[in-house]
């Protein structure tokens, strides 16, 4: 190689590390830039009422989100309810049964498929099956909804887990006339118990962010949510239908639940992912 | 693992649940196809090919062509990606060769929250911050200086592809990055050393050594954003302005597919009119999957290749 002056390399290499430093400061710009602003425009929509009150028609004061709230957490219970259970279930299966069969292999890279449906699609496939044939909306189908998106997580998150308890745990368990679900139940979980703990909350806290799936599924409504045979109030379907409508107030309250959402999702991901990994490793 | 002598009946109940669990996961993924592809039939039979080639969307008369949002689609995909990907790519190159660990681990840890903001987040910033300062600031600026370029016509009023694929690009950047980063670090540390043994400064050693030998894997990267970017709904959905028209400025209003799933699905009542807005979703399943399959399909090779993790 002929030998090239090293000032110009030098210059390429310090407008590249200029540029990648840029690159990361950017992103981390638009970060706070978002973080920022939702705090201060949540804020001022954030009240006792909003906490306690149903919605009020636009123009009248002293409405709240209460219903959108609890059902909100409604909608999360049935989801966490059915995705985690099935997707646990799923998850022990690919980590202690599955090995390398066909079955294994083919629900591996499905899950892994499935991570990328995007959620809208999801919700629409509920439409399908649960909206469709009983002619309304209901806060049950936005659970289902929830839940299919959880599961390919939950059930990915419990096959990583489980992957890393060793191997003599479950070998120690059978040697002592453990059958097998015995072992796995009692012993591999239990081992696995704080990965599997978190995987589960990352997984509600994403899920507790979306909105697609729910739209033709739950929908919304201004009441309580007295039966989830109805559509049922959700924070995020709020934020969507009260951010495009014309009133200033209802675009308030749109930023109150924005930064409800934003706060408990980041509080969570900062606590669970974070502060776990530091103590666990 | 050690196989049991014999299989206990509790043993037997347990792994056919837990089979029929995972078996739920390919059964649910069947199900998508199949709904999707029965309640769009009638659309499929009506408007044939023709759907995906003239843009003609109008409840009313029953008439849809999809061109629009697939077009839309298309083409803020382009956008998120044209600028995701080289900002992943240096912001990978940052955490692993360039910043010291004080720095790039709070740094890794911003980019994380940053894939952990919900959609609808981006969508309220995007519309109420983020549009209106497109079009007061930046948008008339471009348009000033680069207006002969048909790209950068149209109105300057913030909402429109433009933004929505700046948008779009933000929330992707995060996954892309996180592979790249990944990729950075299965390159073995001997290669490297003995680049710079050699006398290269860091960016020669990351361009003709690591980026060489991790280029399959940045591309399984990329492919891995351009999923996300195809399907991702509620940010766009605030910023784009919704709108079916058909035009090469950026700065108008548009619509993707998910966009339009999003605003009108809920009130279609007309059977056809559900049946297009389902086969515009079946397009999105197909494209997505497809992407899906194909990225872990040639990330799964890379890794067997490398022998990584």
């Amino acid at each position: 190689m002929k030998p090239r002056p090293a000032g110009g390399r030098r210059l390429v290499d310090l407008t590249v590390r200029i540029f990648s430093g840029l690159a990361a400061v950017i992103a981390i710009f638009m970060l706070s830039w978002i973080i920022w602003e939702v705090a201060k425009k949540g804020v001022a929509a954030l009240n006792p009422a909003f906490f306690t009150k149903l919605p009020t028609p636009p123009g009248i004061e002293g409405g709240g989100l209460a219903n959108a709230i609890l059902g909100s957490g409604l909608i999360t219970l049935i989801a966490v309810a059915m995705g985690v259970p099935v997707g646990l279930f799923a998850g022990i299966y690919l980590a202690e049964f599955g090995g390398g069969s066909r079955l294994a292999a083919m629900v591996r890279f499905t899950v892994n498929v499935m991570m990328g449906v995007p959620s809208i699609i999801i919700g629409m496939f509920v439409y399908a099956l649960l909206v469709l044939p009983v002619g309304h909306f209901s806060g049950y189908a936005g659970g289902v909804a929830l839940a299919l998106i959880m599961l390919p997580i939950v059930a990915r998150t419990t096959e990583d887990m489980l992957g890393l308890v060793p191997n003599t745990l479950r070998e120690s368990a059978l040697a002592l006339g453990a059958p097998r679900w015995k072992a796995t139940l009692g012993v591999v979980l239990r081992a696995a118990k704080a990965g599997l703990l978190t995987g589960t909350i990352l997984a509600i806290a994403r899920v507790s962010g979306e909105t697609a799936p729910l739209l033709f599924t739950a929908m919304n409504s201004p009441y309580w949510p007295s039966s989830l045979n109805q559509p049922t109030a959700n924070l995020t379907v709020t934020i969507f239908n009260y951010a495009m409508s014309p009133y200033e107030d209802w675009q308030r309250a749109a930023w109150g639940a924005s930064l409800l959402i934003m706060a408990s999702v980041l509080a969570v991901t900062i606590l669970t992912r974070f502060g776990f990994r530091e103590v666990k490793r | 693992m050690g196989k049991p002598g014999k299989i206990s009946g509790g043993d037997l109940v347990f792994k056919t649940l837990t089979g029929f669990c995972a078996a739920a996961v390919l059964i649910i993924m069947a199900g998508l196809f199949y709904e999707l592809l029965r309640l769009s039939w009638p659309s499929v039979q009506k408007f044939g090919l023709s759907f995906f080639t003239r843009n003609a969307w109008n409840p009313v008369t029953q008439d849809f062509g999809a061109l629009s949002s697939i077009w839309g689609t298309l083409v803020s995909t382009a956008i998120a990606m044209l600028i995701a990907v080289p900002l992943s790519l240096v912001i990978a190159l940052f955490l692993v060769e360039l910043a010291p660990p004080a720095i790039a681990k709070p740094v890794g840890y911003a980019i994380e929250l940053l894939a952990a903001i919900p959609s609808i987040i981006f969508g309220m910033w995007g519309l109420f911050v983020f549009a209106p300062y497109m079009a007061e600031r930046v948008q008339p600026f471009l348009s000033e200086r680069l207006g002969f370029i048909p790209l950068f016509s149209g109105p300057p009023i913030g909402i429109g592809m433009f933004s929505a694929g700046i948008i779009l690009a933000l929330m992707i950047l995060p996954f892309i990055s996180a592979v790249m980063r990944d990729v950075f670090q299965m390159v073995p540390p001997m290669l490297k050393e003995s680049a710079f043994g050699m006398g290269s400064t860091t960016w020669e050693t990351t361009r003709s050594v690591t980026m060489r030998y991790g280029v399959s894997g940045l591309i399984g990267a990329s492919f891995l954003g351009l999923g996300r970017a195809l399907g991702e709904t509620m940010a766009v959905t605030f910023v784009i302005g919704n709108d079916h028209s058909l035009s090469l400025g950026l700065f108008n209003p548009a619509n993707t597919i998910a966009s339009t799933l999003a605003n009108e699905f809920a009130e279609a009542s007309e059977p056809m009119y559900l049946s297009a807005l389902v086969e515009l979703g079946l397009v999105l399943l197909i494209l997505t999957v497809g992407i899906q399959v194909l990225a872990q399909l040639w990330l799964r090779r890379i890794r067997h290749g490398m022998g990584g993790a």
